[in-house]
């Protein structure tokens, strides 16, 4: 009888491997259909830094190409040579992203912590007061006419940060991190030791939940950093302030940007124009917007990932 | 008998002078934000009221003075309801989102369960990574991409087709293919992350019960029909819901940037949140554009709460509120 089980578990066994696998030909069809959309998902990227490289002679002969006729780093030169219009933008858009993520990462830290402390008292009118905003609004144009003339939200850089420095959305996310890494009983053992609301928050809550807060800060510095609907809308006069993907978004509107920045490059404005290799020039500003978020993506993919599991759940 | 004070002083509505300096401390923390969410967000529930008068200048030209004296004029902003533009505006947004809610469901659920039974882990981790990438870019960076191959003068589609000898289509002035491009980009951005959600639903299931399906004899297709997709129905469900609820609204940097704002696409590219803004942007008329601005949101409002009562139905974990 022994023997008659143990052939059976040995058979279960045999049969259970191969049943919980699927067979090479399905497992290969798999690769096949998930790689040629993971390979969909990142070429148009390759092909614009191929763009980028391409020389101009080649794209006025066969177009924007994967094998373009000859090579050229004629694009990037142009663009260190743009000078001011470019740096600047940059500068903006490194300058909207840190001040934006830091203060976003405070005020939501600062609300989502007492929104998580049971004993809180107004928990429940502030949860309401932020929950609402989720499933209701004023719509773009009064909120739109409302920071221009009522809050001075136009041609500064205020009007580039203020409107996104909070989300509900974010204050679940970090309220969910909250529940799930914080115990009571150490907000309680903090208290009853005599500690401040503040330094509760600071000495004993925040370094538990630092990856609550890195996932917090990168979804907030994407945002900031892919910014260009706030530019649209409060950027009216002052286009030195402009970040770089309006800058980049208004090139193609603007036929004429290019001629009109050239006269930066020193040289006859109308000949400089002339020779400036625009198709490749506005690919090689692509190059330069993604790529610190490639060379970051890597590192912060994980915790994206994180956060924005929790929070498709929660919110 | 400090405890029965305590209690005798809760019941008689007093605090002990640590509970409100408690309840002082964390209210500061709240203020940041709930300052923001007062001017950024209700105070601009209250501009609604322009959708209902004939917003315009008075002097002093403040935005209150204005408001004020500005004269009801009942519905008369809501009268573009009637112009056929509005028509075609609503149907784009609906049929469009209709349809990539759908078919994003079936891909997505497709994908996650063919990464989640890849035995290669490494190429399954790759494959996730790389299609997540788009769902980090902006829609400005992604109309370039789309510009390398549709530009006229030197995108690759236009030019393999000069190459081949046949008529060259002027993408940006031809509605035809501009359904098929704008889901071919929505998917391209959004299937990754949505494929995520699934695949972290479907490493939630115990395994287990595949175990047992194995011995009971199931082949693997059976064991996903019959194991992982009930396992991830909760998640389905929600999901479903949840973008049901959002169906009036849509992505405005997809169907603004992606087909570079061109007048002769907006047949086919014009949804309710471009119509909003090009009704402000191109017109400055306050009155209509707050009106289309309102009705989004009061429909909105109305989605999600009927989405939310039908999520606590099926499952009350995971409803909204």
């Amino acid at each position: 009888m022994t023997a008659v089980s143990q052939s059976a578990k040995k058979k279960i066994k045999a049969g259970s491997f191969s049943l919980n696998r699927f067979g090479t030909g399905t497992q290969s069809v798999f690769h096949l259909v998930l790689a040629a959309f993971s390979l969909m998902c990142i070429i148009p990227f390759i092909f614009v830094i191929i763009i980028a490289f391409s020389s101009e002679e080649s794209i006025r002969q066969i177009g924007y190409s994967f094998a373009p006729l000859s090579w050229s780093t004629q694009a990037f030169t142009y663009t260190f040579q743009l000078g001011n219009a470019l740096w600047r933008s940059y500068f903006n858009s490194f300058l909207i992203t840190a001040v934006g993520t830091l203060l976003s990462v405070s005020i939501t830290v600062l609300y989502a912590y007492p929104l998580f402390r049971r004993d809180f008292r107004f928990r429940n009118f502030f949860n309401f007061l932020s929950f609402f905003t989720m499933i209701f609004g004023g719509g773009l144009v009064p909120t739109f006419v409302i920071c221009k003339s009522v809050l001075g939200l136009s041609d500064n850089y205020a009007a580039l940060i203020v409107p996104m420095l909070f989300s509900p959305f974010n204050v679940i996310i970090m309220r969910t991190f909250l529940q799930t890494t914080v115990p009571t009983e150490l907000i309680e053992a903090a208290t009853i030791d005599g500690s401040g609301e503040y330094s509760t928050l600071l000495r004993i809550v925040l370094p538990v939940v630092k990856p609550g807060i890195a996932t917090i800060a990168l979804l907030v510095s994407l945002a900031y950093w892919n910014e260009w609907f706030l530019s649209l809308l409060y950027l009216n006069k002052n286009m030195e302030i402009m970040p770089l993907q309006y800058l980049l978004m208004r090139m193609q509107r603007n036929a004429d940007f290019l001629a009109k920045n050239s006269s930066m490059l020193g040289a006859d404005a109308a000949k400089a124009a002339a020779q400036l290799p625009s198709q490749s020039l506005k690919m090689a500003l692509v190059v330069f917007i993604v790529v610190p978020i490639a060379c970051a993506y890597p590192f912060f993919q994980r915790y994206v990932v994180a956060g924005l599991t929790i929070g498709s759940v929660k919110g | 008998m400090t405890a029965l004070q305590a209690k005798d002083r809760r019941r008689l509505g007093l605090r002990s002078f640590a509970a409100t300096k408690k309840t002082f401390w964390l209210t500061t923390m709240m203020l940041p934000g709930a300052v923001w969410l007062l001017l950024i967000r209700y105070l601009p529930m209250f501009g609604i009221v322009i959708a209902f008068k004939n917003y315009r200048a008075f002097r002093p030209n403040t935005f209150w003075n204005n408001i004020v004296k500005s004269e009801w004029v009942g519905l008369k902003n809501f009268e573009f309801l009637k112009s056929p533009d509005t028509g075609i505006m609503i149907r784009n947004t609906l049929g469009y989102n209709l349809l990539w809610i759908l078919l994003g469901l079936v891909i997505s659920v497709a994908f996650a369960v063919m990464m989640s039974e890849l035995t290669t882990r490494f190429l399954a981790k790759t494959y996730q990574t790389m299609m997540f990438f788009p769902y980090f870019l902006s829609w400005v960076v992604a109309s370039y991409f789309v510009l390398a191959f549709l530009d006229p003068t030197s995108g690759m589609i236009p030019f393999m087709q000069k190459a081949a000898g046949q008529k060259v289509t002027n993408f940006y002035h031809d509605t035809t293919w501009w359904p098929l491009i704008l889901t071919i980009c929505n998917l391209w951005k959004n299937l990754g992350y949505s494929s995520v959600l699934y695949l972290a639903a479907i490493t939630g299931i115990d395994t287990t019960q595949y175990e047992a399906a194995a011995v009971d004899g199931a082949t693997k297709w059976q064991q996903i029909w019959h194991v992982t997709l009930p396992g991830i129905r909760p998640m389905i469900v929600i999901l479903l819901i949840m973008n049901v609820g959002k169906i009036f609204n849509a992505d405005f940097g997809l169907f603004y940037n992606v087909p570079q704002n061109s007048g002769s696409l907006y047949p086919v590219t014009q949804v309710v949140d471009t119509y909003v803004y090009r009704a402000y942007a191109n017109t400055h008329n306050l009155g209509m554009s707050s009106a289309a601005g309102f009705l989004q949101s009061f429909i909105g409002l109305i989605c999600i709460i009927g989405a939310n009562s039908l999520v606590r139905k099926i499952d009350p974990e995971s409803s909204l509120f």
